[in-house]
């Protein structure tokens, strides 16, 4: 009866309590999922409050104290919040920018080999760092550039030159942290434009060849144009983590060498060592406010500007 | 080289054997440079300590020896109590982990339920915001009071959003009328999802459980922050323990050692053992490697469709 009421209504609208009873077994199906966003990812965004308050164990997130913004200003005052930020950013730039072009090159040199079989065991080969953590890249950085040693200080010892600490010169680490960046997602980022390149009408080459173009002017009149949508949306995505660094990479690089922190310390580093090291709740939970503020700023900005290039590859 | 007829396809030719000249050269240059480190991990470990500390690392084993591996497996119940920590935990989470969030994703493919895009947009938005490191472990350790417990390990990687996303757009690309034709047969929801749903989207189970998985094997960082038993650590965490610890490791070894040969502490293994440790850790995810490479990059194809 109830229900014959609602849809005198109109004939579309049905009450909510209505659909609760329809959608009962699909609200029962996704529980499981809703319960443990709500925990794991809700409940923490609810306690970024913390960020605010003089952290003690026994008040936990609610019952400590309020203390205003005391928390930023000891992690401005402490002189390294430039550091980590600009860090951050100079890193993620020069990883996005520098990792996308050796992606693009192998995506388009790969596409090029007419051996199947070559094809097959490079690309494997440029896969198989992907799958291994970055404890392990940890091991195998000391392995190439440990001071007693490493491969490079042989090889430089071999040809007469003087050894370089590498762990204790700081200015060398943008270099060798671009290097691992690069050498770990190289094959599974170069999976993405390979089938934009595959996704290429051949046609078009076809038309090109027939105009007289040449193998080089193929590649950079035909297949970079081609790319270039994947290349624009997959740039301005990575855009949105700008502020995030790679924790596995650079703790495990780096690790707790206190020497190249100048270079080397990150937004999520800091906020690490503020955490477990220090033990300062406080100004790690500033410090993590502040990044996760900062994402969402950028993840919005870089979906804007998605949106602007292609209404089609916008995430929401 | 073939003979060419025309001039013209000579000269295409000409640059044609140049590009692919240097195709080959690039890719060779790259693939080797991606496999070096794996050889030479492998190299060391077989290699002789006192080797290594003379002449350094290098690409092939110097002066073969079994020593850092023998050294491992001294008290084999160590490493093997890793492994089966990460076993069991790969395991685990990629079943729960899949069965979750294929139901998630089938439920919010549903054309009927007219709240799914309040649904997704509720998962969604966890990926624009979080709470951070801090509320994270206050969370884990004090609220729920999951310090030194398998949960802590298993619950932060049951569930992601992105392989939500991969799952739901797999699912919608099946036909609706599949679903409708098994409604009018009368089935359930639950088990429309596993007589139907699940025997049709094996390449996607295929993919995100191998992405959970990899996720579980090689995660290292929850038992960093939660796990301070060391009978408990996984297998990551346990290599970089010992890693760290070398120095508390030669101890150990010493302790060993006094029951019965005397051992000279600067000939015991410790840069060799790292990397015998090393191959341990990452011979399974070596070895599964070419059988599930197409399952990742699958998964980048997958992913790339708009969900």
């Amino acid at each position: 009866m109830d229900a014959l009421k609602e849809n005198k209504d109109g004939t579309k609208k049905k009450s909510f309590f209505e659909k609760l009873r329809r959608y009962k077994v699909f609200l029962l199906m996704l529980s499981p999922a809703v319960i443990y966003t709500l925990i794991f990812s809700y409940y923490p965004m609810a306690g970024v409050v913390l960020a605010f308050k003089k952290y003690t164990y026994a008040g936990g997130i609610w019952g400590s104290k309020w203390n205003g913004i005391e928390n930023f200003k000891f992690f401005f005052r402490s002189g390294q919040a430039g550091t980590v930020i600009r860090n951050t950013v100079l890193y993620n730039i020069l990883f996005i920018v520098v990792g996308t072009a050796f992606q693009i090159a192998v995506a388009v040199f790969l596409t090029e080999i007419k051996g199947r079989m070559f094809r097959k065991v490079s690309q494997s080969m440029m896969f198989l760092p992907y799958f291994i953590s970055w404890v392990i890249v940890g091991v195998m950085a000391f392995n190439i550039f440990s001071s007693d040693y490493g491969i490079v200080n042989r090889l430089i010892t071999a040809m007469g030159g003087e050894k370089i600490p590498f762990y204790s010169q700081p200015a060398k680490w943008p270099w060798i942290l671009l290097f691992f960046n690069i050498w770990k997602g190289i094959g599974y980022g170069s999976v993405m434009y390979l089938a934009a390149i595959m996704g290429i009408d051949t046609s078009v080459y076809d038309a090109a060849a027939i105009d007289g173009a040449n193998v080089f002017q193929r590649i950079f009149h035909v297949t970079i144009p081609s790319i270039m949508p994947t290349v624009i949306i997959l740039f301005l995505l990575s855009i949105g983590g700008i502020f995030k660094g790679n924790f596995d990479m650079f703790y495990n690089l780096v690790g707790n060498n206190g020497l190249l922190y100048g270079y080397t310390d990150v937004i999520d580093t800091l906020a690490f060592r503020a955490l477990i090291t220090s033990n300062d709740f406080g100004m790690s939970s500033a410090i993590g406010f502040m990044q996760s503020v900062m994402c969402f700023i950028t993840v919005l900005l870089a979906n804007k500007l998605v949106s602007v290039y292609d209404r089609d590859y916008t995430l929401f | 080289m073939n003979a060419v007829t025309s001039t013209s396809t000579k000269i295409r030719s000409g640059d044609k054997l140049a590009l692919n000249i240097a195709a080959y050269v690039f890719c060779s240059v790259i693939a080797l440079l991606c496999l070096i480190p794996f050889v030479m991990v492998i190299s060391g470990s077989f290699s002789s300590e006192t080797a290594i500390v003379n002449n350094g690392f290098s690409i092939f084993p110097q002066e073969f020896s079994l020593e850092a591996y023998k050294t491992v497996f001294k008290d084999p119940m160590v490493v093997f109590r890793a492994y089966l920590t990460t076993i069991g935990l790969t395991i685990v989470g990629t079943f729960l982990g899949l069965f979750f969030q294929t139901m998630t994703a089938y439920v919010l493919t549903r054309k009927e339920f007219t709240w799914r895009n309040g649904f997704s947009f509720f998962f969604f938005f966890t990926t624009l915001f979080n709470g951070g490191l801090v509320p994270t472990y206050v969370l884990y350790t004090k609220t729920l009071n999951l310090n030194n417990t398998y949960a802590a390990l298993l619950l932060p990687l049951l569930f992601s959003v992105y392989n939500l996303l991969v799952m739901k757009s797999y699912i919608s690309s099946l036909p609706d009328s599949l679903v409708e034709a098994a409604k009018i047969d009368g089935c359930g929801e639950l088990r429309i999802l596993i007589q139907i749903v699940i025997p049709l989207i094996k390449p996607a189970l295929a993919t995100v459980g191998l992405f959970i998985a990899l996720a579980y094997w090689n995660d290292w960082y929850n038992a960093m922050l939660y796990i301070k038993d060391d009978t408990m650590y996984p297998l990551q965490y346990f290599l970089y323990q010992q890693v760290n610890n070398i120095e508390a490791y030669k101890k150990l070894i010493a302790s060993h050692a006094v029951s019965g040969e005397i051992l000279n502490t600067m000939t015991l293994p410790t840069q060799t053992l790292k990397l015998a440790l090393t191959v341990v850790v990452t011979g399974p995810i070596i070895l599964a490697f070419p059988f599930v490479q197409r399952f990742f990059i699958q998964g980048v194809t997958i992913g790339s469709v708009k969900g």
